[in-house]
């Protein structure tokens, strides 16, 4: 039975065996790969339109990662990625194609906003407060998605990109007639002081800690906690699941709705820990996107919560060392996103460092 | 919760959304609507939809799924602009946006059936990389960011149609759209090719005893599928805006998709359901724009009514519909 070894092979402890190591080395590779393929694709891409790409490509890495205010900007810009990330992996883990983030975190951004700029709460509690708020914002957004999945049998592609676009037009509204900042009113009232967190350095606030420390809770949700056993299991292999017993209703609730709490924060650390703006333009310019990149980010970071931690820090080093790339060659610093968008086009092969070496071997006539 | 019976029949499934409608649009001219102006734009608004609705039929019957259709509408509307300005000629423009897409669609059916990838993961790359490449494209081409206008001569004119007594324009693609979806339909259900696409999602193992190669058919209606959301990626600034901005898409190609989803993979259906997908969007528009009805219904919000509409649609009708059983799975022999 197929089943009921899946079963206990996902109910086997997690230790560090050579198996597993194999596993995650070779998990290594093909995201190596495939980044090296995203990136190859954006120099061709700048080489056709007369780009100097190595030029281009040596600022950006020298502007992301090799001084330590580029470093701290490319982690303030990884931030959000990785809680978007996590959406998208928790709801790769139960099965599912959970791309909801990027509403849920206009949401959470809303939520954030109403309690950081218009409540007065006893200071200690007004950042916890405000946190919380654009957290429950995002779980409320993610909640039709999975009625719509578990009552009507939506897919959530489907449900997730309408909602998006239903948040988009909401939260314009919303800054517009309700959240506006009265002496520019092209923006949201900034959050006050007191529901700020720290700067560290460059753009860098104290909101990475709860942000890393909501990654490493999602890796012992997933890894250590019945539910997150179970939502393995239903992802791995839906048979088994129906088999063992699982019921579906649960874990596709609460993959959503963790999905709709760590996208609710990302919308939150934008507002509450992201200078200079602390608050959302109602062009939506500083949350838009980041959502669907956190799809590229998961992927390269093999939807684990630790992958994607590194993951985003590369990505997110990719995005600020694109303003360089602009400022000093001219290109169009979106072609990071281009880049992105192969690298997910390159791991969506399975195997794919395996497929490379195979069809090496078979080039070389052996 | 189950659907009654009687809500599933086609008689009402073909009645209501035309009821509603009719309905909609007696309200709209009692408020003051420009109703002609209405059914020009629903005709304007649901051309693409149907566009990319009919391929995705043809496609998703083989066992694809193309998810990227969004990405592929707005490449494609960026490259048929390009070549409609290099040849002097707004029909090469349309030609150009096909030609993209069924690139495209080429690369997911390669990727999703030899390579045995997972489609929606393609779909979405497609999607992420195609936003990132419009804006990177509209600096690298015309050096300004975000938005680039047109000659006007360059835009495929329209053809007046008489109706009601009354004359409005009509886009040759509008019609060549209505036109495709029927002959999708006759392909699927009444030829031996649309036997042998259907074969493919539901029994490729059938189809390859038949001596038919069931990846290399997938292909072919992944770049039909491909050419056809790149015809409806050229039709929006050539025929409709006459520019381009980076989200010109706004979602039409996942509504597109909902209505092939809602419709059950059948290209009529889902051609009523554009029907009704483009009015919403129409009534949207004439909404914020008629004086008198504009302050009363705050424009942000009536944006979001296609987008509602779609949700709901799905919501009643996806539980009833059946799927192909290799949908989205690549084929491999046994």
């Amino acid at each position: 039975m197929v089943s009921a070894e899946v079963v206990r092979a996902a109910a086997r402890p997690q230790r560090v065996r050579f198996g597993s190591l194999r596993r995650a080395l070779r998990g290594l590779a093909d995201s190596v790969l495939a980044s090296l393929i995203g990136l190859l694709f954006g120099a061709a891409l700048m080489w056709v339109f007369g780009y100097d790409a190595l030029g281009a490509y040596a600022v950006l890495f020298r502007g992301a990662f090799m001084d330590p205010e580029g470093l701290m900007e490319s982690m303030a810009v990884a931030v959000p990625l990785i809680l978007t990330a996590l959406t998208f992996s928790i709801g790769v883990r139960a099965g599912l194609f959970n791309i909801g983030a990027e509403g849920q975190m206009y949401l959470g951004a809303i939520g954030a906003i109403i309690v950081g700029s218009f409540m007065t709460v006893p200071v200690p509690f007004h950042l916890l407060a405000a946190t919380a708020s654009g957290m429950l914002f995002g779980l409320l957004w993610s909640l039709p998605v999975a009625v719509l999945k578990l009552a009507r049998q939506v897919h959530e592609v489907f449900s997730t990109i309408m909602m998006n676009w239903v948040a988009y037009w909401l939260t314009i509204y919303l800054i517009t007639y309700f959240l506006a900042d009265p002496s520019r009113a092209e923006r949201a009232l900034p959050v006050k002081e007191t529901a700020r967190y720290q700067v560290i350095g460059a753009t860098l606030t104290t909101v990475v800690i709860p942000a890393l420390i909501l990654a490493l809770a999602s890796y012992l949700i997933l890894w250590r906690t019945t539910v997150g056993f179970e939502i393995r299991v239903t992802g791995s292999n839906i048979e088994a699941s129906r088999y063992a017993g699982i019921r579906q209703f649960r874990v596709y609730l609460m993959s959503i709705a963790l999905g709709g709490l760590t996208a609710g924060f990302a919308g939150a650390s934008q507002v509450l820990g992201r200078p200079p703006s602390w608050t959302v333009y109602a062009t939506l310019g500083n949350v838009m996107n980041i959502g669907y990149e956190g799809l590229g980010v998961a992927l390269i970071g093999r939807n684990h919560p630790i992958g994607i931690i590194f993951a985003a820090l590369f990505y997110g080093g990719l995005i600020h060392g694109g303003r360089f790339m602009e400022f000093y060659y001219g290109v169009a610093s979106e072609i990071v996103r281009t880049i992105n968008g192969i690298i997910i086009i390159a791991l969506s092969v399975p195997e794919l460092a395996s497929l490379l070496k195979s069809a090496v071997r078979r080039g070389h006539g052996a | 919760m189950r659907v009654p019976n009687i809500l599933l029949s086609r008689t009402l499934l073909i009645a209501a959304p035309i009821a509603g409608v009719a309905l909609t649009s007696l309200l709209l001219s009692l408020m003051g609507v420009r109703t002609l102006g209405v059914i020009e734009t629903t005709l304007l608004a649901m051309t693409p939809l149907v566009l990319a609705a009919t391929g995705e039929c043809l496609n998703e019957r083989a066992g694809m799924v193309n998810v990227g259709l969004e990405g592929i509408i707005v490449i494609s509307a960026l490259f048929s602009v390009y070549w409609a300005e290099v040849y002097g000629s707004g029909l090469m423009g349309l030609v150009g946006g096909v030609v993209t897409g069924m690139i495209a669609g080429l690369l997911l059916g390669v990727l999703g059936t030899y390579l045995r990838a997972n489609q929606i993961v393609v779909g979405m790359g497609i999607n992420v990389a195609a936003l990132g490449l419009v804006q990177y494209l509209l600096m690298a081409i015309w050096a300004f960011p975000g938005i680039h206008i047109f000659p006007r001569e360059l835009m495929l004119d329209r053809i007046m149609i008489g109706i009601f007594g009354e004359q409005i324009s009509v886009s040759p693609v509008t019609l060549f759209a209505f036109a495709a979806a029927v002959i999708a339909h006759l392909l699927l259900f009444n030829t031996k090719a649309g036997l042998w696409i259907r074969a493919a999602g539901d029994r490729p193992e059938a189809l390859d005893v038949a001596g038919i190669n069931v990846n290399r058919l997938r292909i072919v209606t992944s770049v039909i599928s491909g050419g056809f959301a790149g015809m409806a990626g050229a039709f929006l600034p050539l025929v409709w805006f006459g520019g381009l901005v980076k989200e010109i898409s706004a979602g039409r190609g996942f509504i597109a998709l909902a209505a092939v989803a809602a419709s059950g993979l059948n290209p009529l259906i889902a051609l009523l359901a554009t029907v009704v997908f483009g009015f919403s969007e129409a009534v949207a528009y004439s909404v914020a724009i008629t004086p008198g009805v504009k302050e009363a219904v705050p424009f942000y919000l009536i944006q979001m009514s296609p987008y509602i509409l779609t949700i709901a649609v799905l919501a009643a009708l996806v539980k009833t519909r059946r799927f192909p059983r290799y949908l989205g799975k690549p084929y491999v022999r046994e």
